[in-house]
């Protein structure tokens, strides 16, 4: 297995340096060995781990707790208008009226 | 037909709680944009999610009503993809681990048959905010006051394979969550959403085809447009020449026509692992015995029952029973008559068609079932024709009273006396004496005449049966 540097960096939305780019592959390719390595331990009969502490969720109340801070959360915020956040414009479709979202 | 559709539909379904799935922040719709985004739902530096309890029961609620196993073991998984309306950039979901595994609905085709659909799985996900591209000069406005709603995502085997199967398929899930009472099911407000897998193949072919996914289709009819859209294009290439591309596309109600999102060099890859944020979720047999024994009866059971007690066909029978309060309203009108036949034929006729008419729900119906019973069995008891009876119900819709009280005040008792009947008979023969040869000449398409007459004079009240009969009898 071997890394995809650009492939992961723009997964992640990072700009690497000419640098980086050289040095990345190296360091992710000791971590994909050490999964490797582990890989090769039988564990048939071994429950799979989803979670270090072993205790279950807890569930909480269905209730409405939360007041409107809005003001306070967009009081650091760059750009708002209408209550809404101000992002760069992420699609060029001027007749899309609602986000194509996942 | 050369070819064959493979159709499987993921829904989302929006849990009707009143707080998010993992904060206390309201989940009402229609709200000022970001009054209903707290620090959980920003994913501000610090937060963690705490489930919400009736989440995860109106999960199982939907597993035990698809007859599926509900894993007594779940696990959340962080789906991570980029987008502003995802402040975390990554969605809590959930991946190989889901609250609901295998079950199975039961669809009524056009041919009064069951087809079985199978469902892969249900799991609990969190929403995303919104996106407004409109009205910002080179921006894109946020609000996030549906980030962190509680979504049930339905997931179907590819076992549907028309535009009209999958609509029906689609239907009977809405009508079961509404049953279950864990989404109000309103496509409009998209608390009921859905996208569909298509493909085409040969017939006879085993290997499944190349699908593309069409998203967030927002009603029934637009469903099956989609969907017929997509197969036909579909079909379009393959016939052309060239191959389908794996893709998600957008359906366009106003070209009715979809369209490719987003390019394929930005395949997927949502690189899933268990989110550490949040424990395994634990569901214990009591806890499920416990929602178990609060299930109302399902739609099928009521369907089939409706079959069974009442003598229904299966088409009447599925009508009556798609919403709760259409069905216990039948079952009273049914209590008090006795009469599931007369019952069914109004129901689904005059009231219905009233109801259609004024835009009312069956709920603030301005006839109460005990008033439709009243009226019904003065139709048994032959006070009234069922021909009248359409005028009574019509006073009844506009509150004037019960049915006794309209025959009463507008004089609209059947006349049974048979002696009055008899004379307007005579009166009829005697006026009429060419008809009266032609008829006894063998023209029996002339009886109808005879009883038009007669109604015209009672003014509709003679019972219609009586007056048959007597006039049969004097007419030889």
């Amino acid at each position: 297995m071997s890394i995809d540097i650009e492939k992961v960096a723009n997964l992640a939305r990072l700009t690497l340096s000419e640098e980086d780019k050289a040095n990345y592959p190296t360091q992710l390719n000791n971590i994909l060995e050490l999964a490797n390595q582990m890989q090769s331990v039988d564990t048939t009969d071994i429950t799979p781990l989803a979670h270090p502490i072993e205790a279950t969720q807890p569930l909480r109340v269905d209730a409405v707790t939360e007041e409107n801070q809005r003001d306070l959360f967009q009081s650091i915020a760059p750009s708002t208008e209408s209550g809404l956040y101000l992002v760069p414009q992420v699609i060029n479709r001027a007749k899309t009226k609602e986000t194509e979202k996942e | 037909m050369k070819y064959e559709a493979v159709i499987g539909l993921e829904i989302h379904a929006q849990l009707a709680t009143k707080s998010k799935i993992f904060s206390g922040a309201p989940t009402a719709y229609g709200a000022e944009p970001n009054t209903q985004a707290c620090a959980v739902d920003l994913g501000f530096p610090g937060v963690l999610p705490v489930l919400n309890k009736d989440a995860v029961t109106m999960a199982v609620r939907f597993g035990l009503g698809i007859r599926a196993a509900v894993n007594k073991r779940c696990v959340f998984a962080r789906k991570n993809y980029f987008y502003p309306d995802l402040p975390k950039g990554y969605q809590i979901s959930q991946f190989d681990l889901p609250i609901v595994g295998e079950g199975y609905i039961d669809i009524l085709l056009d041919d009064d048959k069951t087809k079985r659909i199978g469902i892969t799985r249900a799991h609990l996900e969190e929403d995303a905010g919104k996106s407004l591209h409109e009205d910002f000069q080179g921006s894109t406005g946020i609000d996030l006051n549906r980030a962190g709603t509680p979504l049930l995502e339905i997931v179907s085997e590819p076992d549907l394979s028309s535009a009209k199967e999958a609509v029906a398929y689609l239907k009977n899930i809405h009508e079961l969550v509404r049953y279950l009472e864990i989404c109000d099911g309103n496509m409009a407000e998209g608390s009921f959403r859905c996208d569909a897998n298509v493909s085409v193949r040969l017939v006879g072919e085993t290997e499944l085809g190349t699908r593309t996914e069409t998203k967030n289709v927002n009603s029934f009819r637009f469903v099956e447009k989609a969907i017929n859209y997509e197969i036909e294009r579909q079909i379009d290439v393959i016939e052309a020449g060239g191959t389908i591309t794996q893709e998600t596309r957008l359906y366009d109600a106003d070209t009715n026509t979809t369209r490719p999102m987003r390019s394929k060099e930005e395949a997927h890859d949502y690189r899933y692992f268990p989110d550490p944020d949040l424990l395994p979720v634990v569901i214990t047999d009591d806890l499920i015995e416990s929602i178990r024994i609060t299930l109302p009866e399902l739609p099928d059971e009521k369907r089939k029952r409706f079959m069974e007690t009442f003598g229904l066909n299966a088409y009447d029978a599925s009508v009556l029973s798609s919403s709760r309060p259409l069905a216990s309203y039948f079952e009273a009108v049914v209590k008090d008559c006795n009469e599931p036949k007369l019952a069914t034929n109004w129901v689904m006729g005059e009231l219905s068609g009233a109801l259609n008419k004024d835009g009312v729900e069956i709920e603030n119906s301005p006839v109460s079932a005990e008033q439709l019973a009243g009226m019904i069995s003065r139709i048994t008891d032959n006070t009234i024709s069922g021909k009248i009876a359409k005028q009574v119900f019509i006073g009844m819709w506009n509150g004037e009273g019960s049915a006794d009280e309209i025959i009463e005040k507008q004089g609209l008792k059947q006349v049974t006396d048979t002696g009055a009947i008899e004379k307007i008979i005579d009166d009829i023969i005697a006026k009429n004496p060419s008809q009266v040869e032609a008829y006894r000449g063998g023209k029996d398409k002339l009886f109808g005449f005879f009883v038009g007459q007669v109604m015209k004079e009672t003014q509709g009240k003679a019972n219609p049966k009586q007056v048959n009969d007597l006039l049969k009898d004097k007419l030889k």
